[in-house]
């Protein structure tokens, strides 16, 4: 494909490990026309809700790639079906290039477990309460065929890695406080080395003072060791600190992308609009206009127009989900086309509230 | 006590804390979760108080509705409303005193809704029981009062889980501002709700307060949200208040190290992408003094050599991350 989205980045800030030419080519996971399907009703029941519809997302080696987007609209189902604790119902998610779906065709196997790793979003249900820090970390080793000799040494590694004293090994989970077990958790998924790690909303349920310190050892990893990250958070000025790149997802599809800077400065599609409209920022207080948000709601359940309507190189489509080119290719950003109205499934919940009170938001496609 | 002249509305407080300690006393030791803290709200203001959970923040609102239960025991200090004191009311003034002077609509208000009943009859059983009025009566206020929030009328005769989080989080600050009170504490009011639902709120409660001019003490962790509605605010940290100003000072000229720590926990949305310190792990603020004057209405505990070797550990940890960006 020649899409510039598609492309391999140029330049920046791009951090992590020298590949040769060939290889940056192949993404560290990507995510190729993913869907999900959940029935609902009884045994016998017909009906479905479309969770997650034609997804497609990749992550080079040593990027950082937020996902946001409001509850319901499909960030964790895909983290869920990228992690294979969900069976997608279509699609295929490539990790280095080789299709997982096809190669451990019931689940996950061990090998790819050590390619990818995740970080929950609670530390305090995520560690065994029963268990030693020392043992969550030797367990993965041992798993992954990283034990024997030089174990103890590793340890101390990687928790001097996570930023923690090597003494805490010997400590409960319960004597940690929430930002430290989050760290015992990365330093878990660190132990296999894995290239991919996947972060679903790592940092809410922490206090906040210790949040930062948490995504600022997530980027320090990025740099050391060159781990690629997919971050799934509601939080948009966090996906701004962190993230290279940006994906916002609604209704179980993505609905723009691009670089983080760039998407949130200038944010093109009238949902990504309205949610950053909605963060609290005191730089701009007072900017909150009800009429004009009204018509961003309008605009994201039935648009109208596009911006890219009569643009010769940028067709528009009310039928497929045609991604147009915003600004510089070198932010590789991209909108969908505000034609395209997704035949929603899931989300939107805050959005139907008020134009379609009952009813729109769990419209269920057979 | 000249933290408490420096309000925003009038001069005229509505709501006058002093010294309050309130512990939580336990067979064997007993914690203290506030700890002589004071500050008033003027008549109109909004007034923010801001810190991470077990703070003591909640347990400041909840001493002010006089909801604390054991082993909590207010320890010392004050409370005065409206010139009255809250501390020594009986009950028969507090059932007064609660929700018709002093509402409160608490952190998980959507689940505080009763499931069996729609949410006409929980807004009518305000009515009838606090104001006396018919059912009739009741009924007509009640549409109004969702009309208020922006809520169908038709909406009364929803079930709670008929509505959407935001619609049932609306229906509870609309109960809560029922019978006009002078002072309407929220505690956490959007933290389960979207950024998208929770600015609707935010707005619709800004709105509300400048319609019916009651005081707000806004309670959240959320700086940035904080420093946007607020007029005046506090931090707190272990029970003591370390900071108070006008909001748009702290947010400008945050003084003490816990109050930067927290202010950076929240990236801008705009700008370069500047590294940002919070607070290492176990770092802890002891025996934090009073408040002494920093600037003209500007309060500050002031703090130590040792909490500043914190703040410089703040400062080297973002600049080893500035060097590794390059």
């Amino acid at each position: 494909m020649s899409h510039p989205i598609l492309s391999p980045q140029a330049g920046g800030d791009r951090p992590g490990r020298r590949f040769g030419p060939g290889e940056a080519e192949t993404p560290a996971l990507e995510v190729r026309g993913l869907g999900k399907t959940f029935p609902i009703g009884g045994l016998f029941s017909r009906h479905s809700v479309r969770a997650l519809h034609g997804v497609d997302l990749s992550i080079g080696r040593g990027e950082i790639v937020a996902l946001v987007g409001e509850s319901g609209s499909g960030k964790s189902t895909l983290a869920r079906c990228v992690a294979r604790l969900e069976k997608p119902s279509e699609g295929a998610i490539l990790v280095d290039g080789v299709d997982i779906l096809k190669r451990d065709r019931f689940q996950a196997s061990r090998e790819f477990r050590s390619q990818l790793q995740m970080v929950f979003q609670d530390p305090f249900g995520s560690l065994n309460p029963a268990h030693r820090i020392d043992h969550f970390l030797r367990r993965s080793l041992a798993i992954h065929g990283r034990g024997g000799a030089g174990t103890e040494q590793r340890l101390e590694e990687l928790m001097a890695t996570v930023g923690l004293q090597a003494d805490m090994l010997d400590s409960y989970p319960h004597e940690l406080s929430g930002g430290q077990r989050q760290r015992v958790a990365i330093a878990r998924a660190l132990a296999v080395e894995p290239q991919v790690i996947l972060a679903d909303e790592p940092t809410s349920m922490l206090d906040v003072s210790v949040r930062i310190g948490v995504l600022n050892l997530m980027r320090r990893l990025r740099y050391e060791q060159g781990i690629s990250m997919l971050y799934i958070t509601h939080d948009l000025a966090s996906a701004r600190y962190l993230a290279d790149r940006t994906a916002v997802m609604f209704a179980g599809e993505l609905v723009e992308e691009g670089e983080s800077l760039d998407l949130l400065a200038n944010p093109a599609h009238p949902y990504t609009q309205l949610l950053v409209s909605a963060v609290p920022d005191p730089a701009r207080a007072g900017s909150y206009d009800p009429v004009r948000r009204a018509a961003l709601r309008q605009a994201v359940m039935a648009s109208t127009g596009c911006s890219f309507d009569g643009d010769p190189d940028q067709r528009c489509s009310a039928d497929q989900p045609v991604r147009h080119q915003v600004g510089d290719p070198a932010n590789r950003h991209w909108v969908r086309c505000h034609l395209y109205r997704p035949r929603a499934g899931a989300g939107g919940h805050a959005l139907a509230a008020e134009t379609a009170p009952q009813g729109a938001a769990r419209k269920a496609s057979a | 006590m000249t933290v408490s002249q420096v309000s925003f509305g009038s001069h005229e407080p509505v709501l006058e804390v002093r010294n309050l300690t309130v512990k939580y006393i336990g067979d064997t030791r007993s914690t203290t979760a506030v700890d002589r803290v004071s500050f008033s709200i003027g008549t109109g203001e909004v007034f923010g108080l801001a810190g991470e959970s077990g703070c003591g923040k909640s347990t400041i609102a909840n001493s002010i509705m006089r909801l604390l239960k054991d082993p909590a025991k207010i320890a010392g200090g004050s409370i005065t409303f409206g010139g009255k004191d809250v501390l020594a009311m009986g009950p028969e003034e507090l059932r007064r005193f609660r929700w018709q002077d002093v509402a409160m609509v608490f952190q998980s208000a959507m689940n505080s809704l009763n499931p069996v009943l729609t949410i006409g009859e929980q807004i009518v059983d305000i009515f009838t029981t606090h104001a006396g009025l018919s059912r009739e009566e009741s009924l007509r206020r009640a549409g109004e009062l969702l009309e208020l929030v922006r809520i169908d009328r038709a909406r009364l005769k929803s079930y709670p889980h008929q509505l959407s989080g935001g619609m049932r989080q609306r229906a509870v600050i609309a109960m809560a501002v029922a019978l006009k009170p002078s002072l309407l504490i929220l505690d956490e009011p959007t933290t389960a709700l979207d950024v998208v639902v929770q600015q609707e709120i935010m707005a619709q409660i800004k709105d509300l307060q400048h319609e019916l001019g009651f005081s707000v003490l806004f309670i959240t962790h959320d700086m940035s949200l904080m420093v946007e509605l607020s007029h005046r605010m506090a931090v707190m940290y272990g029970g003591r208040i370390v900071e108070t100003a006008k909001a748009r000072d702290v947010h400008a000229d945050p003084r003490h190290p816990y109050t930067q720590a927290l202010m950076g926990a929240f990236p801008p949305l705009t700008g370069p992408r500047v590294p940002l310190a919070g607070l290492p792990d176990g770092v802890k603020f002891r025996n934090i003094p009073d408040l002494a004057e920093a600037a003209p209405g500007h309060f500050v505990a002031p703090f130590g050599a040792d909490d500043l070797t914190i703040a410089h550990a703040l400062d080297a940890e973002a600049a080893a991350l500035e060097g590794a960006s390059r």
